[in-house]
């Protein structure tokens, strides 16, 4: 059992998702950043889908009410255990009646928290990720809630560090292409090679938001099915690459989608961070 | 069928139905196919998107499997003989109503009684588990979205917006003319069968 003590600013449940319920309108969710919540889940021996928490900016406070071994990955945050701080990206071992923190991070967004064995929360059609658009899933973690620990075999490989590339204020990410070429032209595949767009303020699991007014045709789509990485282009030409918790369908036309390493680049990006976007696969 | 599967990024498929086959029972289809390495299967209007397990997946042997479930038939209709009628109750007293019977140019009674006449489907869901966009309203109820979208419909609330009608299955942001409410449970996430309505279901507004 842990014991939250202070959950930070936003400290959620996750697992890999809800699949299979898209038909219904229920969008996939899990972790923003797939490539830290997988590692995490790794460092402590766990089935990838194992359940774990997504931590927005450090903050967070457990108190350990049982031995246990831990991992915090996706950020620089240290993790103080009774004091004593620990680095990020590597098991930590933890005895029962320790305070756990996780610090706050100098660069990225977002950390995952596994425990050995995962945690034991009651699945929403299949899955105890928490959807931030759709509201199914745990709610967010406050003080006083307890967690208890699921008891999952071990997998057989395991690491006990992990090299990592921490997101800085510049980001790269690839983009493959999208759907709706007729709504864009030649001027647009121009500007987004030339351009640095700049995180909005505004981002959050459903969409990384950009300024960098892209030229688009006027009007709407029928409303299609969308994916995690799209990168959807509203009517005033700022686009918002789609995150975890992304409306199933959509209405705005989708220039190209982000790559999925590039995704999890986006997911760590705080607000004001540059982004350029290199075009792969691309005719012409 | 004769259609061109595109990939969507790296662990989706894109395709796009011609005008003579429904994306819902196209999107129908490839769920019952049950084809290996395919997680999930979501229409929209007129594009069917197949979602791949991972990006691991060979996804020429999917593309390969549904090309041949395409291939298989001429066009995918919609079967609504012998569908249940999902009958939905509604009180009509939006606070959109007055605007919507101003756009029409009909009597607010006028449009009550067209939508309640017509007998709809769900040609997808999306938006919000549970919502399902309705067609086969009366074309003389078509109206824009509001142009400020409300940051708060109650659940319930039955809205119009382009030729589609459609339920909020909970509290949410939404730009959707809202011209009644109804008691009726959309979605709930603890039942077998979760959702009320499903793209293809026939649906009445009752009174």
């Amino acid at each position: 059992m842990i014991e939250v003590l202070d959950p930070g600013p936003l400290a959620l449940v996750e697992d890999l998702g809800r699949l299979g319920y898209a038909h219904l309108g229920v969008g996939p969710s899990g972790p923003a950043d797939r490539r830290s919540f997988t590692l995490a889940n790794r460092l402590v021996r766990n089935r990838a889908d194992a359940v774990g928490i997504e931590l927005l900016l450090g903050g967070f406070v457990m108190l350990a009410r049982a031995d246990l071994e831990l991992a915090v990955c996706g950020t620089d945050s240290d993790v103080v255990v009774d004091g004593r701080a620990h680095g990020s990206h590597t098991s930590v071992i933890v005895s029962e009646g320790a305070e756990v923190a996780i610090g706050p991070p100098s660069r990225g967004l977002r950390n995952y928290l596994a425990v050995r064995g995962g945690l034991a929360v009651d699945a929403v059609l299949g899955s105890a990720a928490t959807d931030t658009m759709s509201g199914l899933g745990p709610a967010p973690l406050r003080a006083g809630d307890l967690i208890a620990l699921a008891a999952t075999a071990p997998v057989g490989v395991s690491v006990d560090m992990a090299p990592v590339d921490l997101v800085g204020s510049e980001i790269s990410v690839d983009l493959l292409p999208g759907p709706h070429r007729e709504w864009f032209g030649i001027e647009t595949d121009r500007f987004v090679d030339a351009t640095q767009f700049e995180v909005d303020a505004d981002s959050n699991r459903i969409g990384v938001r950009l300024s960098g007014a892209m030229q688009r045709r006027d009007g709407e789509i029928a409303s299609e099915p969308m994916v995690r990485g799209a990168l959807q282009v509203p009517p005033d030409g700022n686009p918002i690459a789609l995150l975890a918790d992304f409306p199933v369908t959509g209405g705005y036309p989708v220039y190209g989608i982000v790559d999925s390493g590039g995704i999890d680049r986006l997911a760590q990006a705080r607000p004001g961070a540059g982004v350029r976007f290199f075009r792969r696969g691309w005719e012409g | 069928m004769d259609v061109v599967l595109t990939p969507l990024g790296p662990a989706a498929l894109r395709i796009e139905v011609p005008q003579s086959s429904d994306a819902a029972a196209l999107a129908a289809a490839l769920r019952e196919a049950r084809i290996d390495g395919i997680s999930d299967v979501s229409g929209g209007e007129s594009v069917v998107v197949v979602y791949l397990n991972s990006s691991m997946v060979q996804s020429e042997s999917v593309q390969h499997s549904v090309t041949a479930l395409l291939e298989s038939t001429d066009r995918f209709e919609c079967s609504p003989a012998g569908e249940q009628v999902v009958e939905i109750p509604v009180v009509y007293d939006g606070a959109d109503l007055d605007a919507v019977a101003k756009h029409c140019a009909l009597s607010v009674s006028d449009v009550i009684a067209r939508h309640h006449a017509a007998q709809y489907r769900v040609a997808f869901c999306g938006f919000a588990p549970g919502f399902g966009y309705l067609t086969g309203g009366d074309q003389a109820l078509a109206v824009p979205r509001r142009s400020r979208p409300r940051t708060s419909v109650p659940a319930g609330s039955v809205g119009l917006a382009g030729v589609y009608s459609g339920v909020y299955p909970s509290e949410g942001p939404g730009g959707w003319q809202i011209i009644g409410r109804t008691n009726s449970v959309l979605f709930d996430a603890s039942l077998p069968e979760p959702s009320l309505l499903r793209p293809g279901t026939v649906v009445r507004f009752v009174s």
